[in-house]
């Protein structure tokens, strides 16, 4: 089966993500990137699923020029391919111009399956994967803790409120993983090496038939107005714990009238 | 622009959530308010929605809203839409509603603001405050398309308030046709929760990565019983399989607002701070000095959570002894 896994490469977690003011969005260039924790779950269940029943798993990402060590890391878990929109024209672009970039990207390619997190660990926003399937015209079976594919059908274990729903769709789909899903596989030493000798392919704007009125700031339906800072906390005491922490705590709370 | 603000409905446990009453609550203060209720609902829903401000509901019990997933939803409420041209949806920032915000963004190509914390109707659009990264910034957005503006809202944004509208109550046909029947539920699984849960708790005492097993939940355990409290968890501690997903605060889990909230072994990571920040005190407990979560402590203990809960635990006991 062939399964297409998008995923985001963003600042690694040690990075304090910060927002530029004037283009109002995250500083993305010239710091450390990795694969989304998130991506590498998509990409570990995809490999489980071509180890169980063949095929290749081939990353799709959109992103800066930073993303390509992300990209390779994915190559080295075990992806077979990568597709990488490289371009300036689709930067700034909201959660709609970035679904029908990926849509384009995954339409070029043979799938069964499209595998992405329900969210990216940086921008949180939830909806791509969504919209993504609503532009393939295949079902979104979203929030999986558990994916089974039997038969052309898939059927997975979808998180609720209050436990679980079994849900079922028939191929092709589009499923979203939950985070604790799976432990992604650490590369190793031959997949690395692998990996440097795989092509990434590079897609532009263009390539997928998207001009500025669908992509890029340009073509963004959201766009951010003011970029600011809440009212601060304010700031509260610190205590370096020499055997009384627990007691200063309690003292607190019974100023607090808690205890 | 009219001021007409429409709300989705959502029932979870056969109740109304509490989002789609604060949401409501909100909408009615900014013009006038309806509400959307699809699928099988509790007796009362409709006379509920009212009551915290719905002037209309348009209602469905149909089945197909519940056995199959988002298709037959957003084909009625884009019909719905058409036909009464709200300025604005608002959507719970829930499973189900970030299914439905993605499907009708792209269906209507109009995009969609996810994580609104509040907004207003201004210049014939809408703007919308969220509090991003975390809540390390707060920006505002606006969409640019024509049509309804679909927003996600964050539970816990507004405190619903009861506002009596009179019951008016409109039925309407439901969707047909296998195409819409993709995504269909066959089994619906409720897992037991034990102990207090953290809705409306008014005391949290959660875990992080720093508890470094399952074992170690029993001394929070032991630390909510004597507050009256309920425990929590980070996103770590639940992807580690040490407590169950009920239990998650954060982004991905629940939204809470307790009057003292107790982080234990908690870096503060955005994840995690944006399901809790609002809470009226908050007290942490982490080795690294240098830990996010202390910016918005009231009180930080910088130690090991293993000698200062215990401790806290003692001089509570010993407090209430007296």
């Amino acid at each position: 089966m062939n399964i297409v896994v998008c995923g985001k490469v963003i600042p690694a977690s040690t990075v304090i993500i910060e927002i530029d003011p004037s283009t109002k969005r995250m500083f993305r260039k010239g710091v450390t990137h990795e694969l989304d924790p998130a991506a590498a779950s998509a990409v570990e269940e995809g490999l489980r699923l071509t180890e169980k029943h063949g095929g290749a798993v081939t990353l799709i990402t959109m992103g800066i020029s930073d993303a390509t060590i992300g990209i390779r890391s994915a190559l080295a878990m075990g992806a077979a391919n990568a597709v990488h929109i490289l371009d300036d024209a689709v930067a700034g672009s909201d959660t709609l111009g970035t679904a029908k970039v990926l849509a384009a990207a995954i339409k070029k390619q043979p799938f069964d399956l499209v595998i992405c997190g329900t969210e990216s660990s940086d921008s949180y926003s939830g909806i791509v994967p969504g919209q993504i399937a609503h532009f393939l015209g295949v079902p979104a079976v979203t929030f999986a803790k558990e994916v089974i594919v039997e038969g052309g059908k898939l059927t997975i274990k979808r998180q609720t409120e209050n436990g679980y729903d079994v849900v079922e769709a028939a191929l092709p789909a589009l499923v979203t993983t939950t985070s604790g899903i799976n432990e992604p596989r650490y590369p190793q030493l031959k997949g690395i090496m692998a990996a440097k000798k795989k092509e990434i392919k590079i897609y532009t704007a263009a390539d997928l038939g998207l001009g500025p009125d669908q992509v890029g700031e340009s073509g963004a339906r959201e766009k951010v107005l003011t970029v600011g800072r809440p009212p601060k906390r304010q700031a509260g005491q610190m205590i370096t714990d020499e055997g009384e922490g627990g007691k200063k705590i309690a003292e607190f709370l019974a100023e607090l009238k808690i205890i | 622009m009219s001021d007409l603000i429409w709300v989705y409905a959502e029932v979870v446990d056969e109740k109304i959530t509490p989002i789609t009453l604060e949401m409501l609550t909100r909408a009615a203060e900014l013009g006038k308010a309806e509400a959307l209720l699809l699928g099988p609902a509790p007796n009362g829903a409709a006379e509920m929605l009212a009551k915290f401000g719905a002037s209309k509901i348009y209602r469905s019990a149909d089945a197909v809203y519940g056995d199959y997933l988002t298709l037959p939803a957003v084909e009625t409420v884009a019909e719905l839409m058409q036909k009464y041209n709200p300025a604005v949806m608002l959507f719970a920032s829930s499973f189900a509603g970030r299914d439905l915000v993605a499907a009708l963004s792209a269906r209507l190509d109009s995009g969609a603001i996810a994580d609104v914390g509040d907004f207003v109707l201004k210049n014939g659009s809408v703007e919308a405050t969220i509090p991003a990264l975390g809540a390390s910034y707060q920006n505002t957005s606006t969409l640019v398309s024509p049509g309804t503006k679909l927003l996600l809202v964050r539970p816990k944004s507004f405190d619903a308030k009861v506002n009596e509208q009179p019951l008016s109550v409109e039925d309407v046909p439901a969707v047909g046709g296998d195409a819409l029947r993709k995504i269909h539920v066959k089994e619906r699984v409720t897992v037991k929760q034990e102990g207090p849960q953290l809705e409306g708790a008014k005391a949290i005492v959660s875990g992080g990565r720093g508890l470094k097993g399952e074992a170690n939940f029993a001394m929070l355990k032991e630390l909510a019983d004597l507050l009256g409290g309920a425990v929590g968890a980070t996103r770590a501690a639940v992807d580690a399989g040490w407590v169950p997903y009920a239990m998650q605060v954060g982004q991905t889990g629940k939204t809470v607002k307790p009057d003292l909230y107790i982080a234990c072994g908690i870096s503060g990571a955005v994840q995690h701070l944006s399901g809790m920040k609002t809470s009226k005190t908050i007290i942490s407990i982490n080795k690294d000095p240098e830990a996010p979560i202390f910016q918005f402590s009231d009180l930080g203990i910088v130690g090991d959570v293993f000698q200062v809960v215990p401790q806290l635990i003692e001089e509570i006991k010993k407090k209430k002894g007296k």
